[in-house]
């Protein structure tokens, strides 16, 4: 495991990065703006069209990019502690699939976006609070229960998707397929993600070194001090919430969740430092934020003036990326 | 009033009247024990009697059925939620049966996870954790193991590798589900004396075994569990005996002699 000393140094990297990717996402776009634009937009100063852009679009549309990814990886951390796999990601429990069914019924039924978004926030609930209340449903609260219970909920969900898809009209099926593979266009405001973001953050980090002890199985967390069935109950939660606010906001961004807690553990492993969520936690939040922003500014830049969803390239770019690096993992560890 | 912080001079563990079921088998009823510092218990008994469901209960990881238990004067299971899991995992250690890795881990990190009841919430491991984990990998001759990931590990390193966790963790109770599990001849005597040093160092052992005459070398105290509740508990060279071990395995066991160690051995 890193010193502290160590983690901080690795989280103001990481930082940097952050922000610079915000600035690469300012800076990028259809409409070429100088670096004053940037300065005089982030400055607060009035300007001409570019900054108003920056403003108005780029800004919001970036830090919402940012707390999106930032959430899902997070989620996806966290996830992969509690069923105690590395493979495990924020969906693996079905509350995309309950977003999904939620935001899609509301474009069906035409409602307004605010009313969308609600929908999908209920829907991600609704499954969440399914699936925790069935797998709850006797005291061996079992991690193959809780999976089990999750696929079984979200491939249900994946049905009632399918049908929507089916029965929906034509002009209305591009809005819900976008929706589907995840897109920013569709963020009104960056700020309730990265209120819950911080919040994740804040929450979860004193119990960090709790969650080092229950990735190495509940018998030694509980032999060694950890209250085990509260540590559990509430990663879920927050795992859970974490995620509903993400697809909420963006819809279901893929393989974020999946791929940057496993890419920061990956480094961390390569550098000697193990699996450590003190580190890993805030690393994954941040790399997951920086990895969104620059995926959604290719998303909206590289085929302009038509958009692509961003779900579609955070899975292009991830795939090979994450291929190669396991591939060159060496098989002898020693 | 309950007290939430370990007493001194209560014995390390006491029970009284318990009972203890699992999955409608009863593994003892009305067991009256207590364990004072510098004792050191063998449990044996064949399998499903009952050892792993006993050593667990005793603690704190699964409720008795009926009865007080307590571990240096904590209450169990009351004292064993929350907070007071802390305090209980500063004073007992408990060696579980079988070790997982899920994740990759360095064979140092490992052993650091036992110093968690020793670290405040905002707590890094210090350069004096690091010390102690470097001594108990030493002691259970892994000493230059500390960077090696633990997957790569054999099975009798994994094993030692997790006593080492018990010893970082610096507990005065030992609670050993079978620690000789894996181990190799030279190993398993010296596990066995590394423990036992501890015992007269002030701590107490309580370890589940299968060797009678292991547990008659090493351990000055036995608990027999026959299976059907009964127990019989005692000096080790009192309760050790072929009479009690043949009615114990249901096989009839020979007991030898040599250079002052007894053996049991089938017929």
């Amino acid at each position: 495991m890193p010193t502290r000393r160590r983690a901080l140094l690795v989280l103001a990297v990481l930082v940097g990065l952050a922000l610079l990717s915000l600035l690469v996402a300012l800076a990028a776009g259809s409409l070429p703006v100088s670096a004053g634009d940037v300065l005089c937009a982030l400055s607060g100063e009035q300007g001409g069209l570019a900054v108003e852009v920056i403003r108005g679009l780029r800004l919001p549309r970036a830090l919402a990019a940012f707390a999106c990814g930032g959430l899902l990886a997070l989620a996806g951390a966290l996830m992969q502690v509690l069923l105690r796999n590395p493979l495990a990601d924020p969906y693996v429990l079905g509350i995309s699939g309950g977003a999904a069914v939620g935001a899609l019924s509301a474009m069906l039924a035409g409602l307004t976006l605010a009313l969308m978004n609600l929908a999908a926030f209920a829907g991600a609930l609704a499954a969440m609070l399914l699936v925790f209340g069935l797998a709850h449903g006797d005291s061996s609260w079992t991690r193959s229960r809780l999976l089990l219970t999750g696929v079984i909920v979200a491939a249900g969900c994946g049905a009632v998707v399918a049908l929507i898809l089916s029965i929906a009209p034509d002009d209305g099926l591009r809005g819900m397929l976008f929706w589907l593979m995840g897109d920013l266009g569709q963020a009104t405001s960056p700020w309730p993600a990265l209120v819950v973001l911080t919040l994740g953050l804040l929450v979860t980090l004193p119990f960090a070194r709790e969650l080092n002890l229950l990735a190495r199985g509940d018998t030694l967390a509980q032999a060694l001090g950890v209250s085990v069935g509260s540590v559990k109950h509430g990663i879920y939660l927050v795992a859970s919430t974490l995620t509903a606010v993400a697809v909420t906001t963006a819809g279901s961004i893929g393989f974020i969740g999946l791929v940057v807690p496993h890419l920061v553990r990956l480094a961390m492993i390569r550098l000697g430092w193990g699996n450590d969520q003190r580190l890993l936690l805030p690393a994954s939040a941040l790399a997951g934020g920086s990895l969104l922003v620059l995926a959604d500014t290719l998303a909206r830049t590289v085929i302009a003036p038509q958009q692509l969803p961003v779900g579609v390239l955070t899975a292009l770019l991830g795939v090979p990326v994450f291929l190669f690096l396991l591939g060159r993992q060496p098989n002898d560890r020693q | 009033m309950t007290a939430s912080e370990p007493a001194m001079n209560a014995p390390l563990l006491e029970a009284g009247q318990l009972a203890v079921n699992i999955g409608g088998h009863r593994v003892c009823h009305d067991l009256n024990w207590r364990i004072d510092a510098g004792e050191s218990w063998a449990i044996l008994g064949r399998n499903g009697a009952g050892k792993s469901t006993l050593l667990a209960t005793l603690a704190g990881l699964r409720p008795q059925h009926r009865g007080r238990l307590s571990i240096a004067g904590l209450a169990l299971p009351h004292a064993s939620a929350g907070a007071g899991a802390r305090a209980i995992a500063r004073v007992r250690g408990y060696l579980s049966q079988h070790q997982i890795d899920p994740f990759a881990s360095t064979v140092m990190e490992t052993v650091l996870v036992g110093r968690h009841p020793h670290l405040g919430r905002w707590d890094w491991e210090s350069a004096e954790d690091r010390r102690i984990a470097g001594a108990a990998l030493n002691e259970v001759d892994l000493g230059g193991f500390a960077e090696r990931e633990v997957q790569t590990l054999s099975g009798g390193e994994r094993q030692r590798l997790a006593i080492a966790q018990l010893l970082g963790q610096e507990p005065q109770l030992f609670l050993l589900d079978e620690p000789l599990t894996h181990l190799d001849l030279s190993h398993q005597v010296a596990v066995m004396e590394l423990l036992t040093r501890r015992a007269t160092e002030g701590a107490a052992i309580v370890a589940v075994l299968h060797d009678p005459g292991f547990a008659a070398r090493y351990c000055r105290q036995a608990l027999l569990l026959f299976g059907n509740g009964e127990w019989l508990a005692g000096r080790a060279d009192e309760v050790i005996t072929a009479t009690n071990m043949t009615r114990l395995y249901g096989h009839p066991l020979r007991e030898l002699c040599a250079d002052g160690n007894r053996w049991f051995v089938p017929c």
